[in-house]
C-alpha cells in the first residue's frame, strides 16, 4: 500500500488541461521528481497534493487517507517555496517556530525543536537574523528548516534551487539529499533541471503537456527513455530512423550508409535514440556512419562535437581521456552499439 | 549639467511652487500669530505671546482641540478598517474585477467635497433617507438627526479620505510575495492567522503612510466640518476661519492654525517612531 497515492488526478481550467489522468504511487521515505519543461502540469500537481488548488477530478490518499475535504492548514505538508516565502517580518528563528505555534507547543519544547532544525541546514548561528540580510542559499536553508520542523508527513519542494547560483544549487544538491536521508522524509521535488533530478531523486517522474511520460529510477530513465520526449528531455539524445536489411544482410539495421550488426537482438521499429556520449570515433567500417567535423566545442572533461552525417547532425561527447578527438572539417566515422540504440516510439525495448 | 547639479535642476521648479507658495505663507502666518489685535483699531505689528496665552487658558479652545483630533483619531480608526479590508479584497480580485472595483474606490475623488459632503447633508438630516430607513426598519423609535453631530461628521470625513487609506494599503499588498500566506496555510495557520500575523505586519507600511495622511488631512479638514458640524461643533480649522473672516482677528487665528500645525506633526511623529519601531524589519528592509 503506497504511503501517498495520486489517482486519475486532473485539473483542467476551462479547456486548458493544466494535468490529465495523473496516477502516481510513492512509497514511504522515497525521494521522488516531478521533472518537466515550464507549462508540463508539475506544480499543478504539487499545489494539488498541497491543497492550494482543488482537483477537477481525481483522489490523493495519503497513509490510507482521503485529503480531498482537508483543507491546507490541516494537511500537516512541509512546502519549500521557489521564492522561499520567508516572512520578512520575522527572524529565522521566528520563521523556523511559526509551524509550531501553530501547533501550540509549549514554549520550552519550542525553541529546542527550533535550535535543532537550524542545526540540521547548519544556520544556529544565524538565528536572530532577518531574511532581507540572509543570503539565497541561508533563505533556502531557512525555508528547509522551517517546513522540516513541525515533521510533516511529506516535503514538497517547488524549484527550491532554480534561484541559486550553478556552484550554491550543487552545495545545495548534495545538502537536501544528506538532509532528507537523515530525517527521512517522503519527500516530492518539482523541477525543471534534468540534473537536479538525477542527482537527488530514487524515481522521476517525467511530465509533458499535463501527462505522465514516464516513471523511473534515475538509471533507467536516462537508459531507457520511454519516449522521444523523455530522451530529449533528460540528457541530449540523438534520434534515428533505422531500416530492417533483408536478403543477405538480414539481422543488420541500415542507418544512412551504416549497416549495424544487431547480435540476435530483433530490429527496432520506428525511432530510436543514441546517447551522444555512447558514440565512438572509429576506422571506415561498413557499421560506421561517415559524416564530417562541423564544430567542437571543449568543455574541460569532455568534448562535445556537432557531426554532419547524410541522416542529418549527429551530437557525440567524447571524455578528454588523452585520446585526440578530430579537429573541426576533418572526415569522421561513428559507430555504437547495437543496444545503444534505445526504441522510444514502438517495437521492443533492448 | 553636471551631476551634482542635476537633481537639483530637476526638483527646482516644485522648490519654488512650495517656497512661494507654502514656506513663505506659513511664515507670514507664523508671523502674524504674535501680533495684538484691537477690536477697534484693528491689527497691531507687535511680538508678544498674547494670543497663545488666550488660546492655552481658555477651556473653549481646549473643547475644540478635542474635538478635531478625536473626530481625527475617529476618522483614522474607521479608514483604516474600512480601507486596509477594501484592499485586501482588491488585492484578491481578477484583473478585470480590480480595474473597475478600483475606479469605483477612487471615484469619489473626482467629485469635490462640497458637492459630495452637501449629499451627505441631505442623507443625514432628521427627515433624511438614513433618519426614513432607520424608522422603517425599527430600529430607531424617533427621526434620528446626524446633522451638526460629531457621528455625522465622521462618518462623511470617513466617505472623503478612505481611498487615501485604499491606495496606500494597496500599494503595500502589491509587493507582498504572495506565497507568504500559502506558506503559513501549509505551517498550520487559519485564514484569520495568516491575516493578522503574516500580511499584516508585511503592509504596516501602507497602513502606517495611509493613517498618516488620513490623520493629517481629517485633523486639518475644513469643508466637511464646516457643512456637516455647522458653528456649534467647530474644529479647529473652522474656529480659525471664523477668526480670520468673521471676527477679523488674524491673529488670534493664525495661533489657532499654528497650534494646530505643532500638534498634528508631533502625534504624527510619535506614531510614525512607536510603528517603524514595532516593525522595524518591514521598514528597513530597501537598505541592506
Amino acid at each position: 500500500m503506497a504511503y501517498l497515492a495520486l489517482k486519475g488526478l486532473t485539473k483542467r481550467y476551462g479547456d486548458l488541461v493544466a494535468v490529465e489522468g495523473l496516477d502516481l504511487a510513492v512509497e514511504r521515505g522515497e525521494f521522488i521528481s516531478l521533472l518537466g519543461p515550464s507549462g508540463c502540469g508539475k506544480t499543478t500537481t504539487l499545489h494539488m497534493i498541497a491543497g492550494f488548488v482543488e482537483p477537477t477530478s481525481g483522489s490523493i490518499e495519503l497513509d490510507g487517507q482521503a485529503l480531498d475535504k482537508v483543507p491546507a492548514n490541516k494537511r500537516g505538508l512541509g512546502i519549500v517555496f521557489q521564492n522561499y516565502a520567508l516572512f520578512p517580518h520575522m527572524t529565522a528563528a521566528e520563521n523556523v517556530a511559526f509551524g509550531l505555534e501553530m501547533q501550540k507547543m509549549p514554549r520550552r519544547e519550542r525553541d529546542t525543536r527550533v535550535h535543532e532544525a537550524l542545526q540540521l541546514v547548519g544556520l544556529a548561528h544565524l538565528a536572530d537574523r532577518h531574511p532581507a540580510r540572509m543570503s539565497g542559499g541561508q533563505q533556502q536553508r531557512v525555508a528547509l528548516a522551517r517546513a522540516l520542523v513541525i515533521r510533516p508527513s511529506v516535503l514538497l519542494l517547488d524549484e527550491p534551487l532554480s534561484n541559486l547560483d550553478a556552484k550554491l544549487r550543487e552545495e545545495m544538491q548534495l545538502e537536501l539529499r544528506s538532509i532528507q536521508r537523515t530525517v527521512g522524509t517522503t519527500t516530492i521535488l518539482v523541477t525543471h533541471d534534468q540534473s537536479e533530478a538525477l542527482a537527488l531523486s530514487d524515481r522521476i517522474v517525467v511530465m509533458n503537456q499535463g501527462r505522465v511520460e514516464q516513471v523511473a529510477d534515475p538509471f533507467s530513465a536516462y537508459e531507457g527513455p520511454a519516449s522521444g520526449f523523455v530522451g530529449g528531455f533528460l540528457g541530449k539524445a540523438n534520434v534515428f530512423t533505422p531500416q530492417a536489411e533483408s536478403g543477405e544482410a538480414a539481422g543488420r539495421a541500415r542507418i544512412g550508409e551504416a549497416s549495424i550488426p544487431m547480435d540476435g537482438l530483433p530490429v527496432p521499429r520506428g525511432t530510436v535514440i543514441v546517447r551522444p556520449e555512447k558514440i565512438l570515433f572509429s576506422e571506415p567500417a561498413a557499421c560506421a556512419l561517415p559524416g564530417r567535423m562541423k564544430a567542437r566545442v571543449f568543455q574541460g572533461n569532455h568534448w562535445l562535437c556537432q557531426v554532419e552525417t547524410s541522416v542529418g547532425e549527429v551530437l557525440v561527447i567524447r571524455q578528454n581521456d588523452g585520446v585526440p578527438v578530430p579537429d573541426e572539417g576533418q572526415p569522421v566515422h561513428l559507430r555504437w552499439r547495437a543496444r545503444d540504440m534505445c526504441p522510444v516510439d514502438s517495437g521492443t525495448r533492448p | 549639467m553636471n551631476a551634482r547639479l542635476n537633481p537639483w535642476l530637476l526638483s527646482a521648479p516644485a522648490l519654488v511652487v512650495y517656497a512661494t507658495f507654502l514656506v513663505v505663507p506659513l511664515f507670514l502666518v507664523f508671523l502674524i500669530s504674535f501680533f495684538n489685535f484691537e477690536f477697534y483699531g484693528g491689527i497691531e505689528q507687535a511680538f508678544s505671546l498674547a494670543n497663545y496665552r488666550d488660546i492655552v487658558t481658555d477651556s473653549y479652545y481646549y473643547e475644540v482641540y478635542a474635538r478635531t483630533f478625536g473626530v481625527a483619531a475617529a476618522v483614522t480608526v474607521v479608514s483604516l478598517l474600512l480601507g486596509t479590508a477594501e484592499a485586501y479584497v482588491l488585492s484578491r480580485m481578477s484583473n478585470r474585477w480590480k480595474g473597475i472595483f478600483l475606479m469605483v474606490v477612487l471615484g469619489p475623488l473626482l467629485i469635490s467635497v462640497v458637492v459630495r459632503t452637501l449629499g451627505w447633508a441631505l442623507l443625514f438630516g432628521s427627515t433624511g433617507l438614513i433618519s426614513q430607513g432607520l424608522m422603517a426598519l425599527g430600529l430607531a423609535s424617533a427621526p434620528v438627526n446626524l446633522m451638526y453631530s460629531n457621528t455625522g461628521v465622521i462618518i462623511a470625513l470617513t466617505h472623503v479620505l478612505v481611498p487615501f487609506m485604499v491606495i496606500s494599503v494597496w500599494a503595500s499588498l502589491q509587493r507582498i510575495n504572495p506565497s507568504t500566506e500559502a506558506a503559513a496555510l501549509s505551517l498550520g495557520a487559519s485564514q484569520f492567522t495568516v491575516l493578522r500575523r503574516v500580511i499584516v505586519p508585511q503592509i504596516m507600511p501602507g497602513i502606517l503612510s495611509g493613517s498618516i495622511m488620513v490623520f493629517a488631512m481629517a485633523a486639518s479638514a475644513f469643508a466637511t466640518p464646516a457643512i456637516i458640524g455647522g458653528r456649534r461643533l467647530k474644529n479647529v480649522a473652522t474656529a480659525a476661519y471664523d477668526e480670520f473672516l468673521n471676527t477679523l482677528n488674524w491673529p488670534l487665528g493664525a495661533a489657532l492654525a499654528m497650534l494646530l500645525l505643532l500638534a498634528t506633526v508631533l502625534v504624527l511623529v510619535s506614531a510614525n517612531r512607536m510603528i517603524e519601531r514595532r516593525y522595524g524589519a518591514i521598514f528597513n528592509q530597501g537598505q541592506r
